[in-house]
């Protein structure tokens, strides 16, 4: 493997709410190599977004993070906002779910993406705005130079998820997390945003994060995958190998519920009965356990992550010996 | 933007037209009539009264009457302050409230939005919960409480500061009025405030200025700012008139020549002209004001188109 750029370690993330405490990640291994390309999966609710902002520390008010988020020798759960915004948006760019709420409304596109240059680089004036312009044309925004001028709310959602890519992108950051940023999207922006992430990590070194919870989108644009489920990363090897042969139960349900992939590896799987745990009160043991139809007795602890053969592994009891698996 | 407060304007003669009209048969529809209180008057004297100011017409009469005088400008003469008109009443007074008035808020403004957005920013610490409590209590206690109060200590007991009287606006004549006056509109204000900048911080938008690695205080001051402000403005319009046009309470006990109390004493002596005056003016104030509010928050807010 290469050799790691971001280690995620024990990290935990609660919210403290009016109905009690709310455990959002609960243990969460993960490891993000140089230029690797991992794909984050799960069902909604499931907790990848949370372990990325709180890696990040954009956890909201009510939010707190614990355990080990490791960058260079550095945690970035303990760093001070000052050391932190070092890193954020230049070397670990982040793109969110929704643009259209994502930008800020009364500043204009070219101010926002300049100020990101301004902070990291010192580069002001026609030297910012040829890289604005540059990165722009990276990311395919049609007539960039028109763009830097106008407001959000006069770009399209497509629109201005390029331009959070690009803000993204401006600083030629060695990470990019990218928080489902399809999901908003028209079918057909869709397809084009994922073939501009399909083309920016051929042409970049840099490693991307993709959080989704459309299995369908992972292939072709990851190596590797990282399933989450209550918090957790329930099993974790390459694209190949989970879609083929998923050792974790849950996984398996996830493969059988995507259409796409159920018509692209033949196996009719079922889909997964029952809903996803509260977490305010979750199971003791495997959190998956409710829902599990090969549990046994054994699952009413708490299972390892296990490693397998191939970089795979999975944290459940019986990973790979309850029929599907390596 | 000129295109658009001219026509503005213009949209509010008929809904102007429509106060003048309501207020014209309202308050004539009122119990009483001005020249009641005068119990010595001998009746042909009232008669000639009412004759000369057409109170002897029908009132379908009177009202041509008043809006041919209003077309060409004039409000009419005053009917209890005999040697005024009802414009000469208000432009003595206006300067005056008006002065106050400004002041005051400028003040409000100045206090409240800094007050509110450090609430904000510590949320839910010491600070916080004591800034929202005084802010409570500054909302709750009525001017009629903390004017006296005020004048007791800072002009009687300490001295320091004149009890009473305009003196041309003089400084030291304008601070007790303008803090007592102010007072409950910095803690609307500073609520306000926080309760805005409390929602802005929450917003997609400044996360994504977070995750740029901008400094909080960048974020704030150009992501969070206006849009935090945008609630505060829209309160400032009827505000800034109702607070321009004078408060009885305090012209009263600062005995400050202002209109505040023409607003009241029209309507208790049932003089109509002043009445009337006073409203088209106050309605006029709020109209404009809401323009101006309108201005300002396409300002801040680039999403708000013109129409
Ligand atoms: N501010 C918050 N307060 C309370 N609960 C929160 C908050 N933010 C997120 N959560 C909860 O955390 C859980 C994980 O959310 P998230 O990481 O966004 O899931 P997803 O896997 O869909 O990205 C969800 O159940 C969500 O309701
Ligand atoms: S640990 Fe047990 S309950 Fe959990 S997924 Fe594996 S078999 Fe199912
Ligand atoms: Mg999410």
């Amino acid at each position: 493997m290469s050799s790691s750029l971001l280690t995620i370690e024990g990290l935990q993330v609660r919210f403290e709410t009016a109905d009690g405490e709310v455990s959002a990640v609960n243990g969460m291994d993960l490891d993000i190599g140089q230029g690797e390309r991992i794909a984050v999966v799960g069902e909604s609710g499931s907790g990848k977004s949370q372990a990325f902002l709180a890696c990040l520390g954009l956890l909201a008010r009510n939010g707190s993070a614990h355990g080990q988020v490791r960058w260079q020798d550095l945690n970035l759960l303990e760093l001070s906002q000052q050391k932190l915004n070092t890193i954020r948006g230049r070397h670990i760019g982040m793109v969110f779910q929704d643009p259209m709420t994502a930008l800020t409304p009364h500043l204009k596109v070219g101010r926002q993406l300049n100020e990101v240059l301004e902070i990291h680089r010192g580069q002001t004036g026609t030297l910012a705005r040829q890289r604005c312009l540059e990165v722009l044309d990276q990311v395919r925004m049609p007539d960039p130079d028109k763009r830097l001028d106008q407001y959000p709310h006069e770009l399209s959602g497509g629109m201005r998820q390029r331009v959070m890519i690009a803000m993204a992108l401006l600083c030629e950051p060695k990470v990019l997390i990218a928080d489902e940023p399809t999901t908003a999207l028209d079918v057909t922006i869709q397809a084009e945003i994922l073939a501009l992430f399909k083309d920016l990590v051929e042409q970049q070194s840099m490693a991307l994060v993709l959080i989704t919870h459309d299995l369908g989108v992972v292939a072709g644009l990851c190596e590797r995958a990282a399933v989450m489920y209550a918090g957790r990363v329930v099993e974790a090897g390459s694209v190949a190998d989970l879609f083929t042969a998923p050792a974790h139960p849950y996984t398996a349900g996830l493969i059988g519920s995507t259409p796409k992939l159920k018509q692209a590896y033949g196996e009719p799987m079922p889909t997964i009965p029952g809903q996803p745990p509260n977490l305010s009160n979750l199971p003791v043991g495997c959190a998956f356990r409710p829902r599990c139809r090969y549990g046994i007795e054994r699952c009413a602890e708490r299972p390892k992550f296990k490693p397998l053969a191939d970089g795979q592994g999975a944290a459940c009891h019986r990973a790979g010996e309850w029929g599907g698996g390596a | 933007m000129l295109n658009y407060a001219v026509r503005r304007i213009l949209g509010a003669i008929p809904t102007l037209f429509i106060i003048i009209t309501l207020t014209f048969f309202l308050i004539r529809l009122a119990p009483g009539g001005p020249f009641d209180q005068e119990q010595t008057l001998p009746p042909e004297i009232e008669a000639n009264l009412k004759a000369a100011y057409h109170l002897d017409k029908p009132m379908l009469v009177q009202y041509g009457y008043y809006l041919s005088n209003l077309a060409r400008g004039d409000f009419g003469p005053s009917f209890k302050f005999k040697d005024f008109t009802v414009t000469q009443l208000i432009w003595q007074g206006f300067p005056v409230s008006m002065r106050l008035g400004l002041t005051a808020m400028l003040v409000a403004l100045f206090v409240g939005i800094p007050l509110g957005s450090y609430a904000a920013l510590r949320q839910n610490s010491r600070v916080d919960y004591s800034v929202m409590t005084v802010a409570m209590v500054g909302v709750a206690i009525p001017n009629f409480v903390v004017a006296p109060l005020l004048s007791l200590i800072f002009g009687i007991y300490l001295g320091w500061l004149p009890v009473a009287g305009w003196n041309d606006g003089a400084l030291s004549h304008l601070i007790l009025p303008v803090t007592a006056l102010s007072l409950p509109y910095i803690a609307y204000i500073a609520r306000l405030t926080r309760g805005s900048m409390i929602e802005v911080l929450g917003t997609n938008y400044v996360r994504t200025a977070r995750a740029k690695g901008l400094p909080e205080r960048t974020v704030i001051t150009r992501h969070a700012f206006k849009a935090a402000l945008l609630p505060v403005v829209s309160f400032l319009g009827p505000a800034t008139a109702r607070i321009i046009s004078g408060s009885l309470v305090i012209e009263q006990i600062f005995g400050l020549p202002g209109i505040g109390r023409y607003f009241v004493q029209g309507a208790l002596n049932r003089d109509y002209t002043l009445v009337m005056g006073v409203v088209i003016f106050y309605a006029t104030l709020i109209i404009l004001f809401n323009l101006v509010v309108d201005l300002v928050y396409a300002w801040l807010d680039p999403r708000v188109q013109y129409e």
